[in-house]
């Protein structure tokens, strides 16, 4: 039977893709971002799994204009990285579990989540990114990967308990996946920021550094905090961390917490990291 | 059957200095939206280039877009319906960083902003509500 054996959770900027693309990583402003992700990469090497479910939000790359699926899965056999209009970022192009991704699918509509499938689509930033800060600029990506898309950023957006339901479902269906997986489930985005108008730039680093000293181990509360209060407290686009808490709610009960990582500023956002891995 | 809410609608608005992105803005700035979009692709970059106006003018845009484009005012394409995640297609096509186009939108200089960034950040203090001021 599949396992979901550890996740991670990371933010996904932009600027942090150029500077892995440019070389910019040793520089005196990303040094110190980059320097949270040692630990990741190394233990990645011992960890890498069979498949990843990499829930992301699309930044008006392939989705948002004509289509704006609350929760979608990406189910192209490949995806390449998409021109955000500076042209493609220099990755491997992204490879899909169909059978797990298929098996996914159907037994998030017997839970109840009506789940849309995409059948084509260029995967931007959100996921290519963590991709990049886990696992370096290899070759290839050394596993699988099924695109989860979630909308955080046309209202309205999924609440922070549906994401946790959600994660749970996951949960409950790679269980149930009958071939000995080894699957990973990583949360996307965040921490705070806001990235228009008169409060662009807001920071909470208070908020972040509970919303870390809570989800290992205390997670139910998050559960609870309204997409208004993600809005007013963590930015505009600092509600990208309901996604968090679907990988959270898919590691089930107990996890053990392996590394967690917070730093000002990367471009417009803080930067938040954790790697857990699964008790159950 | 009445409705449960966890807030009222309302309280979206009452974010200091924000435009949460609802399904009606999106609708307010699809065309706009279609104009961004298209600079995902190098040779639409380069037509838009050499000619914006003309570009500009394939596109169902409102003149007020169409004008808020030409004169990079990020922060009116924002009120027109714009979203910064396609609005950022338009500052790549120009060569700019994402901070340096949202510090466009906050009245602040980008050198003013980025200095803020690096000393942590915008408190969220006095800005989470504009009812209650706090």
């Amino acid at each position: 039977m599949a396992r979901i054996t550890a996740g991670i959770a990371t933010s996904h900027v932009p600027a942090i893709g150029a500077a892995i693309d440019l070389g910019k990583t040793k520089d005196l402003y990303w040094a110190p971002v980059f320097q949270g992700y040692e630990f990741v990469k190394e233990w990645i090497k011992d960890h890498t799994p069979d498949v990843i479910i990499l829930a992301y939000n699309d930044h008006a790359s392939a989705l948002m204009m004509d289509i704006v699926p609350t929760f979608a899965i990406g189910f192209a056999d490949e995806f390449q990285s998409a021109d955000e209009g500076w042209g493609r970022r220099p990755v491997p192009v992204v490879k899909n579990h169909i059978d797990l991704a298929a098996h996914i699918a159907e037994q998030l509509v017997i839970d109840e989540f009506d789940i849309t499938l995409i059948n084509e689509m260029d995967v931007d930033h959100g996921l290519t990114v963590p991709l990049s800060l886990v696992f370096g600029q290899p070759e290839e990506w050394p596993c699988k990967v099924i695109p989860l898309v979630v909308n955080v950023s046309q209202f309205p957006t999924p609440s922070g308990e549906r994401c946790w339901k959600l994660g749970e479902a996951i949960r409950d269906a790679v269980k149930s996946f009958p071939e000995g997986l080894d699957v990973q489930v990583w949360g996307t985005g965040g921490m705070s920021h806001q990235l228009h108008g008169t409060r662009a730039g807001l920071i909470n680093e208070e908020f972040d550094r509970k919303f870390i000293d809570l989800l290992a181990h205390e997670p139910e509360e998050l559960k609870y905090i309204t997409r208004l209060e993600y809005l007013r407290e963590t930015g505009t686009e600092g509600i990208e961390l309901i996604m968090w808490l679907i990988m959270r709610a898919a590691l089930g009960y107990g996890v053990e917490e392996k590394k967690r990582f917070y730093r000002v500023p990367a471009s417009n956002t803080a930067v938040g990291h954790v790697v857990y891995e699964a008790k159950s | 059957m009445p409705r449960k809410r966890l807030y009222p609608l309302e309280d979206l608005e009452d974010i200091p200095g924000t435009k949460v992105f609802t399904a009606r803005r999106s609708r307010q700035g699809y065309y706009l939206h279609k104009f961004c979009m298209s600079l995902m692709k190098a040779e639409n970059r380069e037509e838009f280039k050499a000619d914006e106006r003309a570009y500009l003018d394939k596109f169902k845009m409102t003149e007020e877009q169409k004008q808020g484009v030409l004169d990079r005012d990020l922060g009116k394409l924002i009120d027109l319906g714009g979203n910064m995640y396609f609005l950022v297609k338009l500052a790549s096509t120009d060569g700019l960083s994402a901070q340096k186009a949202v510090s466009t939108t906050s009245g602040m200089s980008a050198e003013e902003y980025a200095q803020m960034m690096l000393e942590g950040g915008r408190s969220p203090e006095g800005i989470r509500s504009i009812r209650d001021k706090n």
